[in-house]
């Protein structure tokens, strides 16, 4: 039904109209498809091939448009999450452009890895909800099952054109919950600016069913959810201690 | 006068004109509710033993009933709680919870309430109303047409009010207070004498109505002086204009049994006699709570006597004591005042409960804190309804009230003939079995049968609205003889003496299954619908192959088709004459009768099994609203208010509050937003259920641990404990917005 050609059609998973979380107000969030990290505790599997191109720029952006009374309030807007947003540029330029266009705030949740041409893309981006998966190079490669050089360049031009972040770590039992991961989370924080919020989400099983319908091998079939009362703890004594936000 | 000492004169002070009266006089507030005072000592008292009556109550259903009695405004003696402690007096019979026998709406029924209860009724009662007098029942069918009583019977047109009090309609109760008793029947008197010219049926009946209702007004003023109260003049003080405000609305509640008996507004009216009071140092903030607390207490206390059929249509012992509040005034001043806040806050100081119905009238430019707040107690209490007061304000200027759920009124000026509602989804079948009901069998109306193997939309479509035709002009006539009869032998005289004499009058057509027959169209327009046909042809069931659009997912494709039949059925419904030169309205509204009309209905081409609830009200299906939230409130914001249903288009949300945000602050602020959102499109009304699935699942299983979960159904809150299960099971079923 969808006539798409390359430069106006992207591939989109699903749209969400009701997202409280995702950023500031409520947020109509497009989950793009297409991912190059393979997350071990990742939620959304079925978002890490790129799919079929089914949906034209001025149709999602008609769609999105429609909840604009939504937004009026507390910064409501649209977030693009996925999968990763970062790896369908021109569509995600263009839809972005014209949301601005509309005077609707932006928000990109992303892991940082993408292909480049991130200027282009942040011109058009109000917040960047930014996905930390690990700070060592070992454990990134181990998490995700590749190097972060990719997520660095992304950060630093972000910081360049001084673009507000909402920091996000997944606490994963037995990877980020102890002391060492958590001081060297902190430091690398505190040499980023603008900086509005940091969130800790304790590693959940909800994505496991996504697997087993998927038949795709699940690396944490046997790993516990975090215990949220211990995640909320390390929160508090690493962050709330070393961070202060309005 | 004395009892009008410090108010801004205006019109108001030389004819009956509550509006004007408010609007010079009422004192818009715009803080938050850090001045509210917790619950007074005697208002405790009171409480607690109501409570235990309450508690009695729920273990017999009915506690008592006077067999003696015949409803009236004045047949009963004084009847307290607490007396001592009680600072709002009168009960509708000599004691709480004790209901009333009312027999002019059809003395049937009233055997069949008593026999479920094990009473009789007083042998003379019986006598008269057997042998001497004719009941609104029996008006009825000694005048409906043969097709009348065909689609009453298979359940195409429902609930229609031919054997109870048709109720939706709100006496202006702040006259008695403001002007009394005395100089409100002179007034009745003088409009009596000018009422003249030559004798035509419709002056006959006026004079006739106006007549009742100058005796119905001396029945009040008797009845209150049973409470040692003279409301022949006006009320002096705060606690009097609440005390004779509720005596108008008890007479009402006494000689009426309507389904729903709305209060009409009274914040802005009640807060210019309180803040008049503290001004003068005569009254404390703790003891005008206590006054609006106890006021409330009274409220939550009307009962009427139901059949255990009626119980099973709407559960909980609903009466609709519909209050409204808020909104904005024509000359764009809040009408949000402290007592907007000390009403709602009796959600807190007693306890959440279903009545009386808190309905804001919702503005964008209401407060910001009010806002704040009423999303707090939304969150709190899952007890309050939102409907859109600028799409109403232009209609019904800035003194309207909600009737029943939706229907809003100008107080005192508009009344309305309630209609209930035909099932369009039944009506679609209809027009594919050829006027065979799917269920009874019988033929209900001559219209061709559609026997193609796969369903063609525009052959259905043209079809089904040829049957709308049909159906719009039998239930013209349905109504017509209803309100005649009613009229006639049912007349609401304590009500509509709290009227002005002219009143306007609004023919309240319904509908049910929207959302089933929207589906069903697009299903049939964009699958391939194939019927199953039994061996008279009657469709049993539908073969969907593919997919198609469903209502409630922001996508016009189907919304068109529910905006379309909806146009459709009023512009046909508008070219039938209404009795008493009625306005047509038309109302997208279901309350729990969803479950009984679905039960009722065969299987639908949208796929929906026959016997399965519908979406109450304008909702889109259960779980077909898969875009999220805001696409299902989008799609129901497009059905045209003004334009088309006017009565009002009813929407229940139930969100999780997880998904609603993670702090308090946040899921209140973004509950604004929502509900700001939704309204700014032109959307009319929004029940908010904050809660999830696993609380209702547990309370079905485990009651005893939930006896205050209240819970908004489509137009009503209810004690999630007083539904049936059938009704609790559609509930749960419902749409829960919700994220992975």
């Amino acid at each position: 039904m969808v006539k798409c050609n390359m430069k106006t059609c992207g591939s989109v998973d699903s749209i969400e109209t009701f997202g409280l979380v995702d950023g500031p107000g409520i947020r109509t969030v497009v989950f793009l498809n297409g991912c190059m990290l393979r997350c071990k505790y990742c939620h959304n599997p079925e978002m890490w091939s790129f799919g079929k191109e089914n949906m034209a720029v001025d149709d999602l952006v008609t769609k999105l448009i429609r909840n604009k009374p939504y937004f009026r309030r507390g910064q409501g807007g649209v977030t693009f999450s996925g999968g990763e947003p970062l790896l369908q540029v021109d569509f995600l330029i263009a839809v972005s452009k014209k949301l601005k266009e509309q005077g609707i705030h932006v928000a990109l949740d992303t892991a940082g890895v993408g292909v480049g041409r991130y200027e282009d893309i942040l011109q058009y981006v109000d917040l960047v909800i930014l996905d930390i998966k690990h700070l060592t190079e070992e454990g990134y490669k181990d998490l995700v099952g590749r190097d972060r050089s990719a997520f660095f360049q992304f950060v630093k031009v972000c910081q360049s054109m001084k673009k507000p972040l909402w920091i996000r770590q997944v606490v994963v039992p037995g990877v980020h919950d102890n002391d060492s991961y958590m001081n060297l989370l902190v430091d690398y924080l505190k040499t980023l600016d603008y900086i509005e919020k940091i969130e800790f989400i304790p590693y959940h099983k909800l994505g496991s069913e996504k697997y087993e319908k998927l038949g795709i091998e699940n690396p944490y079939v046997n790993k516990e959810a975090m215990n949220e009362e211990k995640c909320q703890e390390l929160y508090q004594k690493y962050i709330e201690s070393n961070f202060y936000f309005r | 006068m004395e009892e009008w000492k410090n108010f801004i004169e205006g019109i108001w002070t030389s004819e009956v004109n509550v509006q004007d009266f408010i609007q010079k006089n009422y004192r818009p507030y715009s803080g938050d509710e850090s001045f509210l005072c917790g619950v007074s000592t005697k208002t405790e008292k009171v409480w607690k033993r109501c409570e235990e009556l309450l508690k009695e109550e729920l273990k017999k259903h009915v506690l008592d009933i006077d067999c003696t009695h015949m409803s009236g405004i004045d047949t009963y003696d004084a009847g307290y709680i607490d007396k001592d402690n009680e600072v709002i007096v009168g009960l509708q019979t000599d004691a709480p919870l004790k209901r009333i026998v009312n027999p002019y709406g059809g003395i049937r029924m009233v055997y069949q309430e008593l026999d479920a209860y094990g009473y009789k009724l007083n042998e003379t009662v019986d006598k008269y109303f057997n042998e001497f007098r004719k009941t609104h029942n029996q008006g009825v069918f000694d005048a409906y047409s043969e097709e009348v009583r065909k689609c009453r019977h298979v359940g195409l047109l429902t609930g229609l009010p031919d054997a109870y009090g048709r109720g939706r309609i709100i006496g202006d109760y702040r006259r008695v207070a403001l002007y009394g008793i005395d100089f409100l029947m002179k007034e009745k008197k003088s409009d009596w004498d000018n009422l003249k010219g030559p004798m035509t049926n419709d002056l006959i009946q006026l004079r006739e109505d106006v007549s009742m209702q100058y005796r119905a007004l001396d029945a009040i003023k008797k009845m209150a002086s049973r409470y040692g109260a003279d409301i022949s003049h006006p009320a002096k003080n705060a606690k009097e204009a609440i005390q004779w405000t509720y005596f108008a609305y008890l007479a009402a509640v006494k000689e009426n049994n309507g389904a729903a008996m709305s209060l009409g507004r009274v914040d802005d009216f009640f807060d210019i006699y309180i803040e008049r009071d503290i001004e003068a140092g005569t009254l404390t903030e703790e003891e005008a709570q206590e006054l609006i607390d106890q006021f409330v207490i009274k409220l939550r206390l009307v009962r009427h006597l139901r059949t255990p059929d009626y119980d099973e249509l709407f559960s909980g012992d609903p009466t609709w004591v519909t209050c409204s509040l808020a909104g904005i005034g024509e000359d764009k001043r809040s009408k949000v005042t402290k007592t907007s806040y000390r009403i709602l806050h009796t959600l807190t100081n007693l306890d959440p409960a279903p009545e009386p119905n808190m309905t804001v009238l919702w503005s964008e430019e209401l407060p910001d804190d009010f806002k704040k707040y009423c999303a707090k107690m939304s969150i709190e209490t899952d007890a309050i309804q939102y409907e859109n007061d600028d799409i109403m304000r232009p209609l019904y200027g800035d003194d309207y009230a909600i009737a029943c759920c939706v229907s809003a009124m100008r107080v005192g000026r508009d009344m309305q003939f309630f209609g209930a509602r035909c099932n369009l989804a039944k009506a679609l079948l209809y027009s594919i079995n050829g006027g065979v009901d799917e269920i009874k069998g019988d033929k209900v109306l001559d219209v061709p049968q559609i026997t193609d193997e796969v369903l063609d939309y525009d052959k259905v479509k043209n079809a089904y609205f040829n049957v709308l035709e049909r159906i719009a002009g039998i239930y013209s006539d349905a109504m017509n003889v209803i309100h005649y009869m009613h009229d006639k032998y049912a007349y609401e005289a304590g009500q509509m003496a709290l009227h002005d004499t002219k009143v306007r009058r609004l023919m309240a057509y319904g509908v049910a299954g929207l959302s089933v027959v929207a589906d069903s169209l697009s299903a049939i327009k964009y699958a391939t619908v194939r019927p199953v046909r039994d061996e008279n042809g009657i469709t049993k069931d539908f073969k969907v192959e593919g997919d198609f659009p469903k209502y409630g997912n922001d996508d016009d494709r189907v919304d068109d088709i529910a905006k379309e039949v909806l146009d459709k059925f009023y512009k046909e419904l508008c070219k039938h004459k209404p009795y008493r030169d009625a306005e047509v309205t038309l109302s997208v509204l279901t309350i729990t009768s969803n479950v009984v009309y679905g039960s009722k209905t065969g299987a639908t081409p949208d796929g929906r099994a026959s016997g399965v609830a519908f979406a109450p009200g304008a909702n889109p299906m259960h779980e077909r609203d898969a875009s999220g939230a805001l696409a299902s409130l989008n799609s129901v914001a497009k059905l045209k208010y003004q334009e088309c249903c006017r009565d009002g288009i009813s929407n229940t949300f139930s969100i999780v509050p997880s998904t609603l945000g993670k702090t308090k602050e946040e899921q209140i602020d973004n509950l604004v937003s929502v509900l700001d959102g939704y309204f700014v499109q032109g959307a009319h009304h929004l029940n908010v259920n904050v809660l999830n699935r696993e609380t209702l699942e547990d309370a079905m299983e485990n009651p005893d641990k939930y006896p205050l979960l209240t819970i908004r159904v489509s137009g009503y809150a209810v004690r999630f404990n007083r539904l049936t299960r059938k009704q609790q099971e559609e509930v749960i079923a419902r749409t829960f917005h919700g994220k992975m």
